[in-house]
């Protein structure tokens, strides 16, 4: 018989390590899908991941039960994940001039008729990513939840700890830094 | 053309573009790209195998760990005796000589009382 995740995390913390397994199995694809909202390599997303378990296995005493285990992970997910990016803090005044041809072409596409400049271009997915990059980790953490996965300030709050009006100011500044990477690559296209 | 009229130039053009748009592009675009959840092959494997390893020196360490803090209290022990000895030493030092008479007129004590009982 399958045993309840409950029944699972109370044989772990009574020393069965074995029982961890099932529960890693369950949740690793949501763990995977996450870090590769903040990592690029795969072997830095398996780095996080790793990360993750190895911290819910040791914090694992402080789960009390009263939200689902899934939420908890997450919180520790987007905890490591952000870590991660303050860790991994790359150029972040790197210019746009590298940019290949398919990007130029989706930037100049959009700035003569921006409708033809679709959403789901590759090119576009490219730029993106190369802005996220340009990020501080606050912002591109609050700019991914808020705007990407579209959660609620509420949800970020629970998620990183952070108070709601922490959340609203750091979205806010998220959006002012943004613009101005935007203003940045629109500026260096045209040089 | 001057460095500065080109600066100008391309300041007018990515002026045209509506950076409120582009973002909202991007924005969706990468709502478009929805990250895998592939997991790699065997990971909660490598995880528990992982987790195996950290257990037992876990239990060395909480050993280790037992025995540190039973030296640490030895030698707070250790200090406290010698502490109340040296005080003790100090203050009575006037009555060392006491000390050893009484000590030896203890020890005394019982063949004195079979002598005087012979």
């Amino acid at each position: 018989m399958e045993r309840t995740e409950a029944e699972l995390i109370a044989a772990v913390l009574k020393g069965d390590a074995g029982s961890f397994e099932p529960l890693v199995q369950k949740y690793s694809p949501r763990v995977f899908a996450t870090a590769r909202r903040y990592a690029r390599r795969e072997s830095e997303v398996e780095d996080i991941a790793q990360e993750v378990w190895l911290k819910a296995f040791e914090k694992l005493g402080s789960f009390r039960g009263e939200a689902p285990f899934e939420h908890w992970l997450m919180r520790m997910a987007i905890h490591t994940c952000y870590d991660f990016l303050r860790r991994h803090q790359r150029s972040r005044e790197s210019s746009f001039t590298d940019l290949s041809d398919p990007e130029n072409d989706w930037l100049e596409r959009f700035a003569t008729a921006p409708e033809t400049a679709g959403d789901d271009a590759d090119a576009a997915k490219l730029l993106i990513g190369r802005v996220m990059e340009r990020l501080s980790p606050q912002a591109r953490l609050v700019i991914t939840l808020l705007e990407i996965e579209d959660r609620s300030v509420k949800e970020i709050a629970e998620l990183t700890g952070w108070s709601v009006p922490l959340v609203k100011v750091r979205a806010f500044r998220a959006r002012g830094e943004m613009k101005k990477i935007l203003a940045k690559m629109a500026r260096e296209k045209y040089l | 053309m001057s460095v500065t009229g080109r600066g100008d130039a391309a300041s007018k053009k990515s002026s045209l573009m509506n950076l409120t748009e582009l973002h909202k592009k991007l924005i969706a675009a990468a709502r478009a790209d929805v990250p895998v959840d592939h997991v790699p092959y065997a990971f909660e494997k490598r995880v528990s195998a992982l987790l195996a390893s950290r257990v037992a020196p876990h239990a060395l360490d909480a050993w280790v760990t037992g025995l540190w803090r039973a030296a640490v209290s030895c030698v707070g022990v250790a200090m406290v005796c010698g502490m109340l000895a040296l005080f003790t030493s100090s203050s009575a030092s006037a009555s060392s000589d006491d000390l050893s008479q009484n000590l030896d007129s203890t020890l005394m004590a019982s063949i004195d009382q079979t002598d005087q009982s012979q």
